[in-house]
């Protein structure tokens, strides 16, 4: 087959039915990254606006969570927080928190929220739940800076670990997207899923070291399968990298893996479901 | 592998649907478990039957064609033939459950024009946003940019939301953002059917471009004129198969002459209405002739009546029925509904839910002789639209004793009134 008289742009697509499990195709994912990043401006974009405060919102949520939360817990529970204010303590838990659960809430409705997309034009449909990830980093970074504020309020010192929240959001976003990967999947069959996300989410908030500190979880077994849950690795880390103590060691281990695992049978599960989302969306 | 002059090769291309996944599929986890529930228990039973088949519709079956690169291909078909069937699996939005097809190039496909427009979002920014979208990239997007707006005929509002453009403006720029790709293959739906008659005119002319520019364009509509001017070739699908592919004026022929119902009556069957209609459900449309018999061919010198039979199974308000006429190029027209009359109106704003016929006379010399379509709408105006065919039916118009007919030339245009002519001498020589 003479392929030298195509015009150089010219790739052949072939349509046939697909069986069985995919791979992710990244090249052709790569191929689409522009899509990516207009899929995430418009989320990003979108969130505030004709909202008179705008972006502050994104710095409000966390303070005024922080403030309930050191209100209930650190004032009248006297819940510990390892010798630190608790204000810092529980802001410190709840950034990466509020990156996981906003990605989880948007991508998990994503597929069902752009079915309008879905049903009309071809694209990598894990593009869908991964721009709305990426468009909460956004609201965290900015969030970021609201914490570096009160440390320094609080006159806590910062040391070069400080820099290990960069892989930790990194982890904090895959468990997001792994998570949303399966949940966006299952709700395009089954709108059960949006329900039941807020109720999950909540129990998912008290199933990680948030308002009380891990010591809590007594060490050996139980802090093991505790660890099992992403963000009790990403919460540990996160408080350490910022207040120094003990390295997250085996917690964070455990939480990887986890990840890990949510992730690459979330592809799988995602892509297998990927062929039919057209039809019954 | 495919011969390098093609452009679209589809062999054996199928496409099935489970019926349940198309209207009552197990929405909720609860009905998946009732569903399984009740699957075993007739199973247990002993009623159990491996239940494949009937639950199954193909949407398409066995299509096989070719379209050569620069070609510009019809595809004619009426309602629920499997033409939006096929253009998604084109546009690999859905893939086909058997058959194999291969496409050479980029595929642009303008199923719908708009699609993913933000209403928050500027015009400016949506053009972007589309433009990615649709498979453009940004720099292609902004070296365009400009064209793209002048053809919209937005300039002044780009920087507003596009939830506070009228229907019309947002319909022009989805349009232009959409003429604007450059894809080796272009699949276009119907988008002839937005904008003013102005601007449809130039719709049409930005299609030739494409296709005489040597892109592969697939072009499915309801105007036989458009199909005519845009394509050479075309084929027909009936019942999700090809049923001829000949050069586009005959396809034409063979399609108005074939493809619709010729007996003057058109009866809905349950499984033929889409179940989000309800609680409308057409039943019935006719033609009746003077004596008031169902007829395919009237006389345009004697009154004709349409009758709309449907069914309410609850309480409407604001519904009205109604038909579009067409002449069989696609033409509109008029379109009259059955409550444009004020006391009608007034009369018949909440209907009560029981079985109605709606019947109109259209006064005699009124059509010119010919083949006319009858499109069929039953909506709330501004709220919903319960059902809509655009081809529910097609009849002949025989004008013989009509104004004019003493000569035996054929006139123009679709109407042919009698007209209050007199004549003066103003004086002698």
């Amino acid at each position: 087959m003479a392929e030298a008289d195509l015009t150089p742009t010219a790739q052949i697509v072939t349509l046939k039915p697909t069986k069985g499990w995919l791979g992710i195709d990244l090249k052709e994912l790569w191929s689409y990254r522009e899509l990516i990043y207009f899929l995430t401006w418009r989320d990003i974009k979108v969130r505030y606006k004709q909202a008179v405060l705008g972006v502050a919102w994104s710095v409000l949520q966390p303070v005024l969570t922080t403030a309930i939360t050191t209100l209930v817990f650190g004032v009248l529970l006297k819940v510990k927080s390892d010798g630190l204010p608790y204000p810092v303590f529980a802001l410190s838990a709840l950034l990466p928190w509020h990156l996981f659960q906003l990605s989880l809430q948007k991508s998990s409705v994503s597929l069902v929220g752009n079915s309008n997309l879905i049903t009309k034009v071809y694209f990598p449909r894990v593009i869908i739940p991964f721009s709305s990830v990426l468009a909460a980093l956004v609201d965290f970074a900015i969030s970021l800076v609201m914490l570096f504020i009160s440390m320094a309020i609080y006159r806590i010192p910062l040391s070069w670990n400080v820099f290990w929240i960069l892989p930790l959001t990194l982890l904090t976003v895959l468990a997001a997207l792994a998570v949303g990967l399966w949940l966006s999947a299952l709700n395009v069959q089954y709108r059960d899923v949006q329900q039941m996300v807020p109720f999950l989410i909540q129990i998912w908030m008290y199933a990680t070291p948030i308002v009380y500190p891990i010591t809590t979880i007594p060490e050996g077994t139980l802090r093991y399968i505790y660890s099992l849950n992403p963000m009790v690795g990403v919460v540990q880390g996160f408080r350490w990298a910022l207040f120094g103590g003990s390295p997250p060691d085996m917690t964070l281990l455990i939480s990887s893996l986890a990840v890990l695992l949510l992730l690459v049978s979330g592809l799988f599960f995602f892509r297998r479901m990927e062929k039919t989302f057209a039809d019954v969306v | 592998m495919m011969d390098s002059e093609l452009s679209i090769l589809v062999r054996g291309i199928g496409k099935r649907y489970k019926i349940g996944s198309a209207q009552q599929r197990a929405d909720t986890l609860r009905d998946l478990i009732t569903a399984q529930a009740a699957r075993i228990s007739s199973r247990l039973r002993g009623k159990g039957r491996r239940s494949s088949e009937p639950d199954h519709i193909w949407a398409l079956r066995d299509v096989n064609f070719e379209v050569k690169r620069g070609q510009a291909l019809g595809i004619i078909g009426r309602n629920g033939a499997g033409k939006s069937t096929l253009l998604k699996v084109l546009s690999r939005v859905t893939d086909p459950t058997e058959g194999y097809g291969e496409l050479r190039g980029r595929v642009g496909s303008l199923l719908e024009v708009g699609t993913g427009f933000h209403p928050e979002l500027t015009g400016r920014e949506n053009i972007f946003l589309n433009g990615a979208i649709l498979g453009m990239h940004k720099k292609e997007i902004a070296a365009r940019f400009d064209e793209i707006v002048a053809f919209s005929e937005v300039e002044k509002f780009i920087d507003t939301p596009v939830k506070r453009y009228s229907s019309g403006m947002y319909l022009r720029l989805a349009f232009a953002v959409a003429a604007h790709l450059e894809p080796e293959i272009l699949v276009v739906d119907e988008v002839l059917a937005v904008g003013d008659a102005d601007f449809q005119r130039k719709c049409l002319g930005k299609m030739g471009d494409v296709a005489s520019s040597g892109r592969t364009v697939l072009f499915v509509s309801h105007n036989m004129s458009a199909i005519l001017r845009l394509t050479q070739e075309s084929i027909v699908l009936d019942k999700g198969r090809v049923l001829l592919r000949a050069p586009s004026n005959e396809a034409v022929d063979f399609y108005l002459n074939r493809g619709l119902s010729k007996m003057g009556e058109r009866f809905w069957e349950e499984d033929e209405v889409p179940v989000s209609c309800a609680p409308f459900r057409p039943l019935a449309i006719r033609i009746l002739d003077k004596t008031g018999q169902v007829s395919d061919s009237v006389r345009s010198v004697d009154p004709i009546q349409i009758e709309i039979d449907y069914e309410l199974s609850e309480d409407i308000t604001g519904l009205r029925i109604g038909f579009y006429l067409f002449t069989t190029r696609g033409e509109p027209v008029f379109t009259s509904f059955d409550i444009d009359s004020e006391q009608l109106f007034r009369e018949y704003t909440a209907r009560p839910a029981g079985v109605y016929t709606s019947r109109c006379t259209i006064p005699p010399d009124t059509l010119n002789e010919g083949r006319f379509l009858l499109g069929i709408n039953a909506s709330s105006y501004g709220i919903r639209r319960y059902f809509q065919d655009d081809q529910a039916l097609s009849f002949s118009v025989d004008a013989s004793g009509g104004p004019g007919t003493h000569w035996p030339e054929s006139r123009p245009g679709p109407v042919r009134p009698v007209l209050d002519w007199n004549i003066e001498r103003k004086g002698g020589v």
